[in-house]
């Protein structure tokens, strides 16, 4: 996508999946702010591109608002299930919509809620925690 | 739905069963039921089947037929090679035992040597070069006055990669003979038994273990080869057949079928082994050629005949295998998801490889049955499928 006006980045290589997602924001005609286009760039298994692709799909048109209480179980149920051990790739695609989100709302300095915040650290901490953890496997 | 996959290149995982092998078990589904330690005719009609097989295997191996424990998989005869001459040890010995290993055995090796490590054993894993092989220097440093068993694999099931058994064999014997120790030797030789010489003798070891379903024969039937004077002890209970080291009633037809399966891979080892290396070659080659960012795993000579492990950059390795498999060809990833875990191969990171070259990798096994035909499909079709990954993806 070019000039994306939110990126979202979630989980890691290390664990397997990564993924990218780019969304651009316009107002509807009650003047909300909706998603009005999103795209999808996914390292990973089938589960997790299934699970991108159909969270493209399902947050295509929404409000912020919608997407921001966005739950990944609807990808599951729209997927028709994933396995257990897939579950994962799931909640992958619901932290990048959140990040993607986060992205768009910081860099145009509009209000954050305190929800998304708590998320966008909460991520940010994961990461560094695989990524220590998993150099420590290496160098074993 | 996917294309049901009629280009079969995962024969590491297992081997069709070949047609003389399911006649050979056939008769011991039906009629001859019998049970091998019944002592009316048809108890003793199983028996001899047992025994056939039995003998056909000691000949593959160039051993005696008392040295063959048939068990239910190769899994199996890896425990109890580990966990047997660890307790037999110990039964002598107060000292605290120490195993040496590798780190890219299979779990079956590998996870008993963690059960010990955990209950009162030491234990040593061997790191391997890029080219995926244990050095010889490595096992000698390793060698410590309370060592008392060695297990390194024939040939490595994801790249394939052949280890120097023979040489580790040689080095261990003049080891014992030099400090009056008697440390034992086990390779899984599961891989490699299609392909290499598997004569004990030459290969100096104590304990060797082979699978049934990798060699064309059926599933649920394993051996373990235990040299004589290197008993173990038994790990399971309640019985006195296998010389009371694996009880419980034998499946004759499984065991009939490792038989012939056996004794056919002596019969086709030369003419496979050329033909495959031929074919193998061909993939290689052509995949590195056509495809850019592409890397082989593990040594390129000595390597089995039928393993290409290849690492596809920025691409990850399921959604690989599951587009091949839609285009009807059957493979499999050594990576994350395949093997329900998250983490890469601990194979491919041994190699040293970043995890998303580990996550990238398709592992190819070519078999018997495999042409030149199918390897031009796989050719044909692989460049598109890793264009199309690569254009979604967020590695660049």
């Amino acid at each position: 996508m070019k000039n994306p006006d939110g990126v979202g980045k979630a989980g890691n290589v290390i664990c397997g999946d990564l993924m990218e997602l780019y969304i651009k924001v316009a107002k509807n005609k009650k003047g909300q702010e909706i998603i009005k286009d999103v795209k999808f760039e996914t390292y990973g298994c089938l589960a997790a591109i299934a699970s991108s692709s159909m969270l493209t799909d399902l947050a295509k048109g929404k409000t912020l608002e919608q997407a921001m209480a966005f739950n990944r179980k609807e990808i599951v149920s729209e997927l028709g299930g994933l396995p257990p051990v897939k579950i994962h790739c799931s909640v992958l695609a619901g932290d990048a919509l959140i990040e993607a989100i986060f992205d768009y709302l910081n860099k145009n300095k509009k209000p954050i809620p305190e929800k998304i915040r708590a998320r966008h650290k909460q991520l940010q901490k994961e990461k560094e925690i695989i990524s220590k953890k998993y150099k420590a496997n290496v160098s074993k | 739905m996917a294309k049901k996959p009629t280009i079969y290149l995962d024969n590491a995982a297992t081997t069709p069963i070949d047609k003389a092998v399911l006649k050979a078990m056939l008769p011991y589904l039906g009629n001859d039921f019998g049970n091998a330690s019944s002592l009316h005719s048809p108890g003793q009609k199983a028996r001899a089947g047992v025994e056939k097989a039995r003998k056909q295997t000691a000949d593959f191996l160039n051993c005696q037929t008392e040295e063959i424990i048939f068990t239910g998989s190769a899994t199996e005869a890896d425990n109890m090679a580990v966990l047997g001459t660890i307790k037999a040890v110990q039964k002598n010995n107060a000292k605290k035992p120490h195993i040496v290993t590798s780190e890219i055995e299979h779990p079956a090796v590998l996870e008993a040597c963690g059960y010990l490590q955990k209950n009162g054993a030491e234990v040593s894993y061997l790191p391997v070069g890029k080219n995926g092989i244990v050095k010889l220097a490595d096992v000698k440093k390793s060698i410590k006055p309370n060592t008392v068993l060695v297990s390194i694999m024939y040939a490595n099931n994801e790249i394939g990669s052949i280890q120097p058994v023979a040489e580790i064999g040689k080095l261990l014997k003049a080891i014992n003979r030099k400090l009056k120790t008697e440390i034992r030797f086990h390779t899984d030789a599961a891989q490699a038994a299609n392909y290499l010489d598997c004569d004990a003798r030459k290969l100096g070891v104590d304990l060797l273990t082979l699978s049934g379903h990798k060699i064309y024969g059926p599933k649920g039937v394993g051996v373990l080869y235990v040299k004589k004077g290197a008993a173990i002890e038994p790990v399971t209970f309640g019985g006195h057949q296998e010389n009371g080291l694996r009880p419980g009633t034998e499946n004759t037809a499984a065991i009939a079928g490792f038989g012939t399966a056996i004794e056919m891979v002596s019969a086709n080892r030369r003419l496979q082994t050329a033909n495959l290396t031929k074919l193998r070659n061909k993939l290689i080659d052509g995949i590195l050629k056509t495809i850019p960012k592409t890397s082989l795993n593990g040594s390129r000579e000595s390597r089995l005949p039928n393993n290409a492990n290849i690492s596809f950059s920025g691409v990850e390795g399921e959604s690989v295998l599951f587009a091949l498999n839609g285009a009807g060809v059957a493979v499999s990833t050594g990576s994350a998801c395949a093997s329900h875990k998250l983490e890469p191969s601990h194979v491919l990171l041994a190699l040293g490889l970043p995890p998303e070259k580990a996550h990238g990798s398709i592992r190819f096994s070519l078999g018997r049955q495999t042409t030149s035909k199918e390897i031009d499909y796989v050719l044909k079709i692989l460049p598109g499928i890793i264009k199309r990954l690569r254009k979604i993806s967020p590695i660049k």
